[in-house]
């Protein structure tokens, strides 16, 4: 559509067709005044933004000798993976020299379960606020939606208490439960805002033709709407990679997730500080979320605006 | 809405009231229940663990008269006008940037949005990596021949949460930038066609007609960066853990050491309600905008 409008306004320069054109000005060489401006003030935040990770990966790269002669800048002279190694496999947090291993390891067996089972719940509970809505679920959802925007803080201890009720304090089981509880409203709100875009036609005919609840969701909801569950992964894994809060609350060391254990591993005051293995470990742990990112492209950002902009 | 199937029984609909179980339990448990268990028993003298002992506002004159909790606060504003200026403002200049029809939008967009992604703690170590006043920015200026150059924000208390600030604008601007990206895209191409032809240049017609007509995106956004500031926790935590002293304590923190660590739960619970308080006003009269005028969500 842009192109059509832009080779008309570059056929005729009578105002009439700067009408139908778009918000630029005519088409003109590409070393314009405009274009040196608009791409040069890109390029300098894009520079800017991509610093910091340069400066992580150069530096993990480094040797120490090299880090405490040289500018955090430079590339490498030498390049070393051992800081990387340590990093995995050695570096301590307390009495654990086990390395981050262990941390990655928990938090693979955090968010697995916490992602598929907050998906789960929502995904269902969407669909039924959707297409069955009954008297009270609207309020109950208003709460829940009101209800994301309550600091953890305020909740933290009450469900200390609910979880070393049920006995499930300090395990992975009870922060899996909480990841399924906070990750609700967001997802509850994109699966019942998808369902209710869906043709209402399509949920009448497979009701004639006699299918339920639970039949309806399972071969026509759930086929229809797989974009959404990808969105909705997205956000759980990336989400719930990166928690550090309720990690650091509802967990004890040796199931500590990896954030926290990263965290415990730099900001730690015994030893000396080792800043390549520091950042190598740092590097490792946003590696999964950066991953998830790079690969969802464009159905990460749909996630967030539509997480968002609908919130 | 089913109309064509309206449930008139309780068991009509029993299905989906199963589903809903665990969101009637979160809301209605934790939500609300949690929350107003919180707040009742800030008022309660609890030490190592909750017990309903009253002693009124007690815990609030405390808190309020505690120099770590005042800090707390003054450090929030402050990280909370320069988050809201700050990233409304670079946020949607990225955007308008980027909604030039230009190339490589798509590039730009991942590289400005990356930061996003990770987490907090990554984000704070990175930062508290490049200002590392021996080997970060001010060490290399430094070795450039600038000896007398400053800029040492982690380490110098007065400054210390706009250095944190630094860090949350990097990892947060992305996100302000998409959404005000999608809102302008949602703006009709014949508002800009009739700019045109009335000859108003461009930077007027974004600030006297693309931005009024983009109210809602920006209430949206102002009210998901709010409750974002509030939350402010890890961030701290990582790049600067509280220090120098106390110097960039966030209220998040005080209420997780008086709970965990201080074994103080009431001042915890007095501080979290505060915490609850400043949000609601926030969000109650944007939620009243959201829902209450239209009477379905």
């Amino acid at each position: 559509m842009s192109d059509h409008a832009v080779s008309l306004s570059a056929t005729s320069s009578n105002p009439q067709a700067g009408v139908s054109g778009p918000s630029g000005p005519k088409p003109r060489h590409v070393f314009s005044r405009r274009n040196i401006f608009l791409y040069g003030t890109l390029i300098v935040v894009a520079l800017y933004y991509l610093l910091p990770l340069y400066v992580m990966v150069v530096t993990s790269l480094k040797g120490m000798p090299e880090i405490r002669l040289g500018n955090i800048f430079s590339p490498p002279l030498e390049i070393t993976f051992e800081p990387w190694v340590k990093a995995w496999s050695q570096a301590c947090t307390g009495l654990n020299c086990d390395g981050l291993s262990r941390g990655f390891w928990n938090s693979v067996r955090i968010t697995v379960p916490s992602v598929i089972l907050s998906i789960a719940i929502a995904s269902v509970n969407g669909y039924a606020l959707a297409n069955w809505r009954f008297k009270g679920a609207d309020t109950f959802f208003v709460i829940l939606i009101v209800g994301a925007f309550i600091p953890y803080q305020v909740m933290i201890y009450p469900i200390v208490i609910i979880l070393r009720e049920i006995g499930l304090y300090g395990s992975l089981t009870g922060l899996v439960i909480v990841h399924s509880i906070f990750g609700m409203p967001i997802l509850t709100l994109l699966f019942r805002n998808y369902f209710t875009s869906m043709p209402e036609e399509l949920f009448r005919a497979a009701r004639v033709d006699g299918a339920g609840f639970w039949g309806i969701y399972l071969r026509i909801m759930l086929p229809m709407s797989l974009p959404i569950f990808v969105v909705a992964i997205i956000l759980q894994v990336t989400g719930i990679w990166n928690d550090f809060l309720f990690g650091v609350v509802y967990t004890r060391p040796d199931t500590y997730p990896m954030t926290v254990q990263l965290n415990n591993i730099v900001n730690s005051v015994q030893g000396v500080k080792e800043y390549n293995v520091n950042m190598a470990a740092t590097i490792l742990t946003g590696l999964v979320p950066l991953v998830v990112y790079f690969i969802s492209g464009k159905l990460f950002v749909r996630g967030i605006a539509a997480g968002a902009v609908k919130g | 809405m089913s109309n064509s199937e309206r449930p008139n029984r309780l068991f009509r609909n029993l299905n989906a009231k199963i589903a809903s179980i665990p969101m009637v339990l979160t809301a209605g448990v934790v939500f609300v229940g949690g929350t107003a268990w919180t707040v009742l028993y800030s008022f309660t003298n609890s030490k190592l663990l909750p017990r309903l002992n009253f002693v009124g506002l007690d815990q609030y004159y405390r808190l309020w008269a505690t120099p770590r909790w005042l800090i707390s606060i003054e450090n929030l504003l402050i990280y909370g006008v320069i988050s809201l200026v700050f990233s409304l403002v670079i946020g949607f200049l990225l955007a308008a940037l980027l909604d030039q029809k230009i190339r490589f939008e798509d590039t730009f967009r991942t590289i400005f949005l990356y930061p996003f992604a990770l987490s907090f703690i990554v984000t704070g170590l990175v930062w508290q990596w490049l200002l590392n006043p021996d080997f970060g920015v001010q060490g290399v200026v430094r070795s450039l021949g600038w000896t007398s150059f400053d800029f040492n924000p982690l380490y110098n208390s007065s400054i210390v949460i706009y250095g944190i600030s630094i860090a949350a604008l990097w990892q947060g601007t992305g996100l302000i930038m998409c959404l005000m990206l999608a809102g302008l895209r949602g703006i009709d191409e014949d508002i800009w066609k009739a700019a045109r032809v009335d000859g108003i240049p461009m930077w007027k017609t974004y600030l006297f007609i693309i931005i009024p007509m983009m109210r809602p995106v920006f209430i949206t956004t102002l009210v998901i960066i709010a409750s974002g500031i509030v939350k402010v926790y890890d961030l701290v935590v990582a790049q600067t853990s509280g220090g120098p002293g106390i110097a960039s304590e966030v209220p998040a923190k005080y209420v997780y050491d008086y709970m965990f660590f201080a074994q103080n739960l009431g001042q915890g619970f007095a501080a979290s309600t505060m915490m609850l308080l400043s949000v609601m006003i926030v969000i109650v009269p944007w939620a009243y905008l959201e829902f209450g005028g239209r009477k379905r969500v």
